[in-house]
């Protein structure tokens, strides 16, 4: 085999660093989009391979649904901590308040479509014209079209019939005043691709992507872990079963999977072998209908 | 484990969505929640069986007019091989989102219905295919279940294809499979309706096709992309240059020259993620330390010394016209070639090319969306350029419009003009 040869997971890195590359390049006020979750945990040490020993050109920018897993929120700040990196959070619950929106309820309560209107508030407070965030294209069918820079109207709308055509590894980031764009370093990367790479970079994840324990209710069919924001019927079954996430957004939303899976290896065994997409198995969101995720896009939606 | 980028491409309806789906289904690679929601759809074909195209048509529109809009992104893998997809739309109003999939891609599977044969868009595709210096062909004769699996019919396409590709086509590597997506006859398993045909199935050709030579190792070209200046006690006189090798290799002690300003230096490090590398080569993202204070920004390309290589602010080259508002001659636009950003004018609009006649049109004074021309551009700022078929990495280039900022055109050099040429030409 030729010497000069880069194993699948190198060249996905080496074009994510470049695509980080291209933004710190290209705008004048970029931020990384972190939710605590494997996704964009791993962006993040593709930053550090992207700017270090320099600091990143960007901040953390965190929308915190004030729904979120006291694990991810405690390992986000101590990422923040740790990297010395500038983390700016801002909450759903303030843009509630501000915007006078009114607080989604009945039995798929969430705030996860809330979040797009803390999101605008923010690119607007702080200027931001890109910001970098973590989907993938094997997610789900709408993203499967979306460009690594997709650019968006100034309130955030996707078009699918308006993308820019993008050739070779030549990104345009040019935009008028008011939109921004959205750029997605690891579109290319799949579940196991990232839990991959994760195991090789030895990178430690929030507790709550390997097996424990965890009081949940049965909705639909899904394990939704119990906490003061669900909401509950009287009749809800609650359960006590040992589980794990497998993405982690908020907790309204993501549902469990059962699985002993404890370790990096046993969880990626576990995914080789699973029937169930990611999304299918753990949102309870895009199932409301066939193009939800389309349609949260068009509105704004990372 | 390598990666093998691919596209599929031809005619509108042919069945591009439909052999993508085949693939990871048969491959096993369709979650059992995507099965069912396009289960739940209710969209069968003849035979009653799930619409697979519908796994690749994932946008509103697409699902109710039943065709591909914009190109989708799937990936699947064997032991063998990591796949990333690019299904493109067969509709000539969508061209550009083709080339957008088509342009990443080292090989191209071109679907022809073998009751309709070779179209105006087979050969349009194919030869975007080949302008875009994709290294190999892979033309499935599709549904040959409609024209009940005729060695005869086949043979004629391959025969017309064989001919059209004789005169236009630059690849070398063109391989002919009769395939029935809807069925899987010769997708994944070998067709028992086809005992003539005696060569692989289209996985076994997609597994064996040699990725490994499409980067270019020869001639060492780094596009700055960013400038790390840590300013730390720790790091204080850190100077970094960030980027991705697009083609070569670049190594501790290469003596190096940086284009345009002619700069010289050797390199003190090679790093990634921190680490000292003995050697990098494309396509990696890495950061070149100088043994010199030179003054580098963005944009500026470090190249190594031996190659005496030259900047030049005119060229021509090939374009792929993707905007709605015709091109003519005169036109300004922004011109993107790697990290650089520079105003460019279209001088002269060369010829165009009939996709259907296969001729030049040479009086041509405007070009159309989804035409492909020849064009003389000159640029405000000079670039360090490759032609295309020599370093695809380094010949490509994109057309900005200047008030939208929307991509309008894709463009690959044929040829440089360099400052000596221009004195003599004056
Ligand atoms: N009988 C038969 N029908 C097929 C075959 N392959 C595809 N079809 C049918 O042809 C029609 C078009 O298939 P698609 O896969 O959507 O075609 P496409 O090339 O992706 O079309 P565009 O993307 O819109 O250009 C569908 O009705 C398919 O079921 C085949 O091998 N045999
Ligand atoms: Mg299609």
């Amino acid at each position: 085999m030729n010497k000069r040869y880069l194993d699948y997971l190198d060249q996905l890195e080496a074009e994510a660093i470049h695509i980080m590359r291209e933004v710190a390049g290209q705008f004048q006020k970029p931020a990384l989009l972190f939710s605590g979750g494997k996704d964009s945990i791993t962006l993040v040490r593709l930053a550090e391979k992207a700017f270090r020993p320099g600091k990143f050109p960007f901040p953390l920018v965190h929308i915190d649904t004030g729904h979120n897993f006291p694990e991810a929120i405690q390992y986000r700040d101590e990422l923040a901590e740790r990297l010395g990196e500038k983390l700016i959070v801002r909450n759903v619950e303030d843009t509630i308040k501000k915007q006078n929106l009114s607080e989604p309820t009945g039995r798929y309560a969430s705030r996860n479509g809330l979040q797009t209107y803390t999101l605008l508030e923010s690119i607007e407070e702080f200027g931001f014209d890109c910001c970098i965030g973590g989907a993938r294209r094997d997610e789900e069918k709408a993203r499967a079209k979306e460009r690594i820079f997709s650019v968006r109207d100034e309130f955030g709308q996707w078009d699918p019939k308006r993308q820019r055509p993008e050739l070779w590894n030549t990104y345009n980031g040019r935009i008028s005043l008011g939109e921004n764009v959205r750029a997605f370093p690891i579109s290319n990367w799949t579940e196991l691709d990232v839990w991959n790479y994760i195991k090789r970079e030895e990178i430690v994840l929030p507790n709550i992507y390997f097996t424990h324990e965890r009081e949940c209710l049965i909705r639909d069919g899904k394990l939704m872990a119990t906490s003061d924001f669900i909401y509950r019927d009287p009749e809800d079954e609650i359960v006590t079963r040992k589980i794990r996430f497998r993405t982690v957004g908020d907790m309204t939303c993501t549902a469990a999977v059962e699985s002993v899976a404890y370790d990096i290896d046993t969880v990626i065994a576990e995914i080789i072998e699973s029937k169930i997409s990611e999304r299918g198995a753990t949102r309870i969101d895009d199932k409301l209908s066939e193009t939800a995720m389309e349609d949260r896009k068009k509105g704004g939606y990372f | 484990m390598d990666i093998l980028r691919f596209i599929t491409a031809g005619s509108v309806d042919d069945g591009k969505s439909t052999l993508i789906g085949r693939l990871l289904y048969d491959t096993n690679q369709i979650y059992i929640d995507q099965l069912e929601a396009i289960e739940s759809s209710g969209r069968v074909n003849e035979d009653g069986q799930v619409d697979l195209s519908l796994l690749t048509d994932g946008l509103k529109a697409e699902r109710e007019q039943g065709i591909t809009i914009d190109v989708a992104y799937k990936y699947f893998s064997t032991p063998k091989r990591k796949f990333i997809i690019a299904d493109a739309p067969g509709h000539i109003q969508y061209t550009r989102n083709m080339v957008t999939g088509a342009s990443n891609s080292n090989l191209s599977i071109i679907l022809v219905d073998a009751r309709n044969g070779v179209q105006e868009q087979t050969r349009r595709h194919s030869i975007i295919s080949s302008l875009l210096g994709i290294p190999h062909l892979v033309i499935c004769i599709n549904k040959m279940d409609l024209v009940g699996f005729d060695e005869n019919v086949y043979n004629q396409i391959v025969e017309d294809y064989k001919q059209f590709a004789a005169s236009k086509l630059a690849a070398k590597d063109i391989t002919f499979i009769p395939i029935s997506a809807l069925r899987g006859d010769n997708v994944v398993d070998r067709s028992e309706n086809m005992p003539w045909y005696e060569g692989p199935n289209l996985l076994e050709h997609l597994e064996k096709v040699p990725v490994s030579n499409d980067f270019n190792l020869d001639d060492a070209r780094f596009p700055v992309q960013y400038v790390i200046r840590p300013h730390t006690h720790e790091h204080h006189d850190y100077r970094g240059y960030a980027g991705k090798i697009i083609s070569g290799t670049y190594s501790k002690g290469d003596k190096i020259t940086v284009l345009p300003s002619g700069q010289t230096s050797t390199i003190k490090s090679v790093e990634l993620g921190g680490k000292e590398l003995e050697e990098a080569f494309a396509p990696m993202s890495v950061v070149l330390q100088l043994e010199d204070d030179v003054d580098i920004s963005r944009g500026d390309v470090i190249v190594k010394q031996e190659e005496n290589l030259d900047v030049s602010k005119e060229f021509e080259a090939l374009v792929c016209w993707m905007n709605n508002k015709p091109l003519r001659a005169g036109a300004k636009l922004l011109l993107r070639h790697n990290s650089t950003e520079t105003r460019a004018v279209v001088r002269q609009i060369q010829y165009k090319v009939d996709v259907n006649s296969l001729d030049n049109i040479m009086d041509a004074d405007q070009v159309q969306l989804n035409d492909i021309c020849r064009v003389q551009i000159k640029t405000a700022t000079p670039l360090l350029l490759d032609k295309y078929e020599n370093n695809r990495a380094n010949g490509g280039f994109i057309l900005i419009d200047e008030t939208s900022f929307t991509t309008v055109g894709a463009g690959m050099v044929e040829s440089i003009t360099h400052e000596s040429e221009l004195n003599y030409m004056i």
